[in-house]
């Protein structure tokens, strides 16, 4: 149930668009919620008000995920009159996504849209003039919204979810038949053990399909990716090269920005979303114009970071900088002009780029573009991305946030029987984890228990 | 009018009418003349006061915590059952907390008359035989009743409690004939007269086995199921001195039905009245008729049959598992194939009954009808089963039509407050397509709402309301400041490493202590109980009630849960207290989706909270709706500057 007393979170920046994004977070859970994500300063601690820095963590793996300015904002003067916490991340569409669902993990809901405007309204922050535009946004949104959030479902994986919550609520039926028909000898009783088996299962499912969420993340948005390097070590005849060598251009998108094309191109099932590609052919030519500012830019908003370094010439300061500059993103490291004699020294580049791939091309003469592809493919998806293909995959922020909350909802069911608490206990956890996966598939009804109950069981006392 | 005007005359004036005197009426007019209204109770017969035409038992289940409700708050079903049960036995003992549930065999007749000398007792209460055939309604408000006899009543609110007596029908195999239960006089024209007013009333049917002369069962080929050595009982009130040794209780016997009686049910289905297309009424799932149950499982070999005696002064008893509608001769032959029943003496033939129900829709939350002021219904007749579940909703039809004769602000149990108030939310928001039971799993806090804590829970509300004497409120407080504190020294004892309780500890294959622990922690872990606990604390100074002890290892033993919940009922809570307006014009709300319109229109939820459960309204339509809401508000802010 959406309840305007819920914690929401949003992506508030526009996706895809400038070097920072902002996560906001707004409810009485706000603060807390971003606490458990956060190292740093202890946030229910600061003043209102307040800009901190820290890192976001993933609490279950403790992987550290982006550094990031953290704004604590204490009711009432919030946009929202609630307590906000805005999380400034360095936009690359991966790790906002990520910390998004997070959130989510953490107890959040996914705001709808115009729902952080909609609490100002119903908390008094703005005026009656103002309401009707209120509700125009959400007569707008919400219903679309709903609409292409059920329809996003796609066949197999509400079919998946289905089957989950069907096994769980053969165990929760069971449970309740024990504790409504004690006397009833047509159900066998659910011990502390068949209950735990029956998490352990249904976790592990739930699980292996929060493994795909990140590929399927990567196959639906792109794979945010940049050429980098100074000028002249190659990065046009890459870029060509990677377009030629693959036909299947999927799209070119205009960017808001005045000269920010997108171009995607497709390498072993992996989508690239090419980063400045008008920025490389425009600088390429022009010894003059050096392009580690513009670099900067892109590696902030990258997923993924190729790094040319010229191998015919000795490092300059300029491919440290930049090495060292990427040094905390995924990259590959490409040596280029492999056909050359090399001047460069491999045991000192070795040394700056650590366990980072190093690849060696020609472009001119055409090599390595494919071991580079394979590295690309491998580098993201375990096994490369044709294996994958036929299973199901979660894409969706929103799903995956709820996938985490049942799967952390088990964990409290396992914890619970490892307490020593009875069934009937431990079964509000179970019934957690049903009722959030009926949320993705938008059928989250008490009556399917009591249909269950009296199809499967025949009771009469 | 449907009564001769000739034959009227008018009588006495009250405060409060109640029609009919099963489970709901008695409890709604206690309630009423205990609260000082001047109260008539009328009943189509008096020999029918407070009944049981179906099991001899009360409680189990989520039943159980009702009555332990309806006690807290002053009702008289727990009183009553205290004083006439003949076996007591407290279920599910090997499960948590929340679902542990007292269930009582009752001396049917001696409840009935219990119940009754308390009505005949109780200041305030007139007791009178009469059929209610009319109301008085004036411009949409209830002013009376009028009888067979031709009196009329004026009163300021009237409670119809009528149970399946309204429009009854008793069907057996071919025969029909209109009744009541246990063939008691129906009710015809107050059905009609709601018609009349606009109500729109649905047929339900429920049913009952047959009934046996014990002295015709041969025991060796059942099961006993004796009662509890261990005391408890239902009212706050009744302390464990007063409790039934086993050997004064009475034993129920458990039997089954065999692949024989199936092949009989089976090869005379034709006669069934449930299959046959005679029985119209929407039966309820829970409690299906036995030839319902071959068909629907028909691989199951045998079905439980419990045989529950029906008073300590009769050898009559109640075959629990076999209720029937077929024929009285089919009837016969099932029994006769049921092991130990081969010469059981049938003494009344089972049967199906059916009769009109107020779908509850058309109720609010105080249980008066939406169409008609001042005009309460409770019970069976607002679609549910259960003697129980009648007494709950009787209680509250009581209160409020008390409460609004004495022109005081009306009196609703939330979700989260009891299971009074879940059942009675399910049924002015969803409804009920079949005779509704609670049952535990339909509480979503049912960890708060347990039967050891509705004292705690309810009390207070009783008091408020004046059910509840000084006397017994300050009663609760002292039990309630006894766990507190209790609970508070268990929070403060230490206990080191190396102690006893560690050797205890590492008996129980745990790690040994590192630092020194509360005994509160102790209490958590599965193999410590409070009894147990004391063994290496010292006692307190005086020892606690078994209550008081039991309350306490509750609460500190599955606190993380219950704050878990407390949590959840917080929230709810802050959407309860988001009230819609009364005269809130649906179709002047644009943006509302048509099904979400036409059901809020059909069921005109009070607050945002109960709007959320209806099925159909869609979080849009909600979102739109709390937005609309607000703007009233500023809007009326604005008007006053």
């Amino acid at each position: 149930m959406n309840s305007e007393d819920d914690t929401i979170t949003a992506i508030s920046t526009p996706v895809g668009e400038g070097g920072i994004s902002i996560i906001r977070v707004s409810g009485d859970e706000a603060i807390p919620i971003v606490k458990k994500l956060f190292v740093g300063k202890d946030l229910a601690k600061v003043a209102s008000h307040t800009i901190n820095y820290g890192h976001i963590v993933d609490p279950k793996t403790h992987e550290e995920v982006d550094e990031v300015m953290v704004s604590v904002m204490r009711a009432p003067k919030t946009y929202t009159r609630e307590d906000v916490c805005e999380i400034n991340c360095h936009g690359g569409l991966l790790a906002t996504n990520r910390i998004l669902q997070l959130t989510i993990a953490a107890g959040a809901r996914m705001a709808e849209p115009g729902e952080f405007t909609k609490r100002a309204f119903l908390n008094g922050r703005l005026d009656l003039s103002q309401a009707e535009a209120v509700m125009d946004l959400i007569r707008a949104k919400t219903d679309k919204s709903m609409k292409v959030a059920l329809g996003q479902l796609d066949g197999d994986l509400s079919r998946l979810i289905r089957k989950l919550r069907q096994e769980i609520l053969n165990v929760l039926a069971q449970v309740e038949v024990n504790i409504d028909y004690p006397e009833y000898d047509g159900a066998e009783t659910m011990t502390s053990k068949m209950m735990h088996d029956h998490a352990v299962t249904i976790q592990k499912k739930i699980e292996k399909l929060l493994a795909t969420a990140r590929e399927g993340k990567i196959l639906r948005d792109g794979l945010a990716t940049a050429i980098i390097g100074r000028p002249n070590v190659g990065k046009s005849s890459l870029l060509n090269s990677l377009l030629h060598e693959d036909k299947a251009i999927v799209t070119n998108v205009a960017g808001t920005t005045r000269d920010v094309i997108e171009e995607y191109v497709n390498v072993k099932g992996v989508p690239l979303k090419l980063i400045d590609t008008a920025g490389i052919r425009h600088t390429e030519d022009k010894v003059e114009k050096i392009g580690v500012e513009r670099s900067k830019k892109a590696i902030e908003q990258a997923d993924l970071i190729l790094l040319l370094i010229d191998s015919s010439q000795k490092l300059t300061d300029e491919d440290r900088e930049l090495i060292k500059q990427t040094s905390a993103s995924p990259r590959i490291i490409i040596y280029n002009k492999a056909d050359l004699p090399a001047q460069v020294d491999v045991k000192e580049l070795q040394s700056l780029v650590g366990d980072s791939r190093i690849i060696k091309t020609s472009m001119t003469e055409h090599q390595g573009v494919d071991q580079l592809s394979q590295a690309i493919a491998k580098l993201f998806f375990n096994e490369g991305v044709e294996s994958s293909q036929n299973t199901v995959m979660v894409t969706n922020a929103r799903h995956i946030g709820l996938l985490r909350q049942a799967d952390s909802a088990l964990d409290d069911v396992l914890k619970g029987l490892a307490d020593g608490m009875p069934v009937d206990l431990v079964q509000i956890d179970m019934r957690r984890a049903w009722d959030l996966l009926g949320q993705i598939t938008g059928d989250s009804y008490q009556d399917e228990l009591l249909d269950q109950l009296f199809s499967q069981f025949c009771l009469g006392k | 009018m449907q009564i001769s005007e000739a034959i009227q005359y008018d009588s006495d004036s009250y405060d409060v009418i109640v029609v009919g005197a099963g489970h709901a009426g008695c409890e709604a007019a206690l309630a009423a003349a205990r609260m000082g209204n001047k109260t008539l109770l009328v009943t189509i017969s008096l020999e029918m006061v407070a009944f049981m035409p179906c099991n001899p038992s009360l409680g189990g289940p989520a039943k159980g915590v009702v009555v332990r409700e309806i006690d807290a708050l002053g009702g008289e079903m727990g009183h009553n059952i205290d004083k006439t049960y003949i076996q007591m036995r407290m279920l599910n003992t090997s499960k948590g907390p929340a679902v542990r549930a007292l269930r009582a065999q009752a001396d049917k007749h001696a409840y009935h008359r219990q119940m009754k000398w308390t009505l005949e007792k109780q200041a305030n209460l007139t007791l009178r035989q009469a059929t209610v055939d009319d109301l008085i309604v004036e411009d949409g408000v209830c002013h009376g009743v009028i009888t067979n006899t031709g009196a009329r009543y004026r009163a300021k609110t009237v409670v119809l409690t009528v149970g399946t007596a309204a429009r009854g029908k008793i069907i057996i195999g071919e025969l029909q004939y209109e009744s009541g239960p246990n063939n008691s006089k129906s009710a015809t024209k107050l059905s009609e007269c709601l018609e009349r007013l606009g109500f729109d009333l649905e047929r339900f049917k429920t049913g009952t086995p047959p009934r046996i002369n014990g002295n015709t069962i041969n025991y060796d080929e059942t099961e006993e199921q004796p009662g509890d050595e261990t005391p408890h009982h239902f009212s706050f009130d009744t302390p464990d001195s007063k409790y039934l040794s086993v050997s004064d209780q009475i034993s129920c016997w458990l039997t089954y039905t065999n692949p024989h009686t199936h092949d009989i049910i089976r090869q005379n289905l034709d006669r069934a009245p449930m299959f046959s297309g005679v029985i119209k009424g929407v039966g309820p799932r829970y409690c299906p008729s036995i030839e319902d149950k071959i068909v629907r499982f028909a691989d199951k070999d045998r079905h439980q049959l419990f045989l529950e005696p029906e008073g300590r002064d009769t050898d009559e008893y109640y075959v629990d598992g076999l209720s029937t509608s077929m024929p009285e001769e089919i009837q016969q032959r099932m029994l006769h194939s049921v092991k130990g029943l081969e010469k059981a003496s049938l003494m009344r033939p089972g049967y199906a009954i059916e009769y009109d129900v107020v779908s509850p829709y058309q109720l609010r939350p105080t249980l008066e009808t939406k169409r008609i002021k001042n005009l309460y219904t409770a019970g069976q007749t607002n679609g549910t089963s259960g003697y129980e579940e009648a007494a709950g909703q009787g209680l509250i039809a009581g209160i409020n039509a008390g409460l609004r004769a004495l022109g005081k602000k009306p009196f609703v149990l939330q979700r989260s407050e009891a299971y009074i108030g879940v059942m009675i939310d399910d049924l002015v928001t969803k409804g009920t397509k079949e005779p509704y039971r609670l049952l535990t799993s339909r509480a979503e806090y049912r960890l708060l709402l347990r039967h050891d804590n509705a004292d705690f829970r309810l009390m207070g509300k009783g008091h408020e309301i004046g059910l509840v004497s000084d006397e017994r409120y300050q009663k609760m407080l002292a039990k309630k400041a006894a766990v507190k504190a209790e609970v508070a020294r268990l929070e403060s004892l230490r206990l080191k490493p190396g102690s006893p309780a560690d050797d205890f500890i590492q008996q129980h294959g745990d790690h040994p202590l590192k630092d020194a622990v509360t005994a509160a922690t102790l209490l958590k872990r599965p193999y410590f109980d409070y009894q147990t606990l004391l063994k290496f604390i010292p006692a307190p100074e005086k020892p606690l009630d078994r209550q008081v002890a039991e309350q306490v290892e509750i609460t500190l033993k599955y606190e993380g849960y219950i704050k878990k919940e407390e949590v959840r009922v917080n929230r709810l809570k802050r959407m309860e207290a988001k009230k819609i307006p009364e005269d809130i014009d649906y179709s002047a709300i644009e943006g509302l989706a048509t099904e979400g319109r036409q059901k809020l229109d059909k069921i005109r939820p009070e607050t945002l909270a109960q709007a959320s459960r209806i099925s159909g309204v869609n979080p849009a339509d909600l979102a739109i709706l709390s937005v609309y809401i607000q703007q009233g508000k500023i809007a009326k802010r604005s008007d006053r500057k």
